[in-house]
């Protein structure tokens, strides 16, 4: 049997899902929030790594659905959904959502990080989606990492100790 | 041009290139007068790419990286970037006049230090906009630069937002400044050029590219 942990790594504007003994990471979260959902009964988490609140928004062809909160986190409901998890047991835990430059023009993409965090906060509660942990806001960028066994959610930033939700 | 056009004509690609070369090359110039030194660049590279390769190419989404990131106002909006790896931002500072102390592994960060290093980010990005506004003819002014020591990821993430409503590519214009220094041939900074969408029209017209080239 082969238990090497593998990490499934989460690019931007990108989602996807991992069973025991797998880990799911992504890294460099900035203004973009990092939506965990899982089922601990069934051990399988999915990561969506979203850049924008809303759907929307988007201009022009080439729809990607990760990319956004609202359509984001829809999808991974239902790719966890064929992979075995009960909807009714899918739990949230996210992070992200930081402002990285402090001194913004009037640009209203430049405070997209807590317009993500709102977004994706709306999103989960239409969907009836508990969140049990957190870690949104602030300057810094973050990397995260979950175990869908453990249901730990570890978070680095720079500079800091990491943290685990 | 479909900005998602990955068959961009290579005398498309020769004048960003191109655009790339005037800015560093002023920018490079700026930084050598500044520093008294030789400073040398890269060929610019120019790359229709993802927002992961993006990130690859500045060094990884987890690479610490001291990043100015400014828009681009006028003619032509865009979004530019200016990353130095943390080392070299340190040597940068201690060579500025003034002795101002920073070491990227003591915190907190110094706040002259950083003004520097803002300000620094401000004359080289000022330089290479500016001479792109003198050869296309176009108002380009640069935003109030932001600074920020942190993840790449982080840092490049939030400069894709305005590309990322309309594609999941960016056509990027990267160029490295390099001190000159003997037996190292590490790459000490780059800058990214990264115009929206719409602008590439508007740079092409300006220069007087046929819309069918």
């Amino acid at each position: 049997m082969n238990n090497l942990l593998q990490v499934v790594k989460v690019g931007i504007a990108d989602m996807n899902i991992v069973k025991t003994p797998s880990l799911i990471r992504t890294s460099g979260l900035g203004s973009c929030v990092g939506v965990v959902l899982y089922d601990l009964s069934a051990e399988i988490a999915g990561l969506a790594h979203i850049m924008l609140p809303d759907s929307s928004l988007a201009k022009g062809a080439g729809f990607n659905s990760a990319k956004y909160a609202d359509t984001a986190i829809r999808d991974l409901v239902s790719l966890l959904a064929k992979s075995g998890a009960r909807s009714s047991g899918l739990k949230a835990k996210i992070a992200g959502g930081a402002q990285m430059f402090k001194y913004s023009s009037g640009s209203d993409l430049m405070r997209i990080g807590p317009r993500n965090v709102e977004a994706v906060k709306q999103e989960l509660s239409f969907l009836k989606i508990a969140i049990l942990g957190e870690d949104v806001g602030g300057h810094s960028g973050r990397t995260i990492e979950f175990n869908p066994q453990s249901g730990e959610l570890m978070i680095r930033t720079v500079n800091k100790d990491q943290v685990i939700i | 041009m479909n900005f998602l056009d990955k068959n961009i004509s290579s005398m498309k690609l020769d004048i960003l290139r191109e655009i790339g070369n005037i800015g560093a090359g002023h920018a490079a110039t700026a930084l050598s007068t500044l520093l008294n030194k030789k400073i040398d660049m890269s060929v610019p590279d120019v790359k229709i790419v993802s927002f992961d390769e993006m990130i690859d190419m500045a060094g990884g989404a987890e690479n610490v990286v001291a990043g100015v990131f400014l828009r681009i106002e006028g003619d032509a909006p865009g979004s530019m970037f200016f990353v130095l790896p943390l080392e070299q931002a340190e040597i940068f500072i201690r060579e500025l006049p003034g002795n101002i102390p920073f070491r990227a592994d003591e915190l907190p960060y110094d706040e002259l230090a950083l003004s520097a290093l803002q300000e620094l980010g401000n004359i080289l990005s000022g330089s290479y906009l500016s001479s792109l506004s003198d050869f296309t003819k176009l108002s380009l002014f640069p935003s109030v630069p932001m600074l920020s020591i942190d993840m790449v990821g982080a840092i490049i993430g939030t400069g894709l937002l305005e590309i990322s409503q309309v594609s999941d590519y960016a056509i990027v214009i990267d160029t490295a400044l390099n001190e000159e220094v003997q037996n190292t041939d590490a790459v000490n900074g780059h800058f990214f050029l990264l115009p929206d969408p719409e602008s590439f029209q508007i740079i092409f017209k300006a220069l007087g590219v046929p819309d069918h080239e």
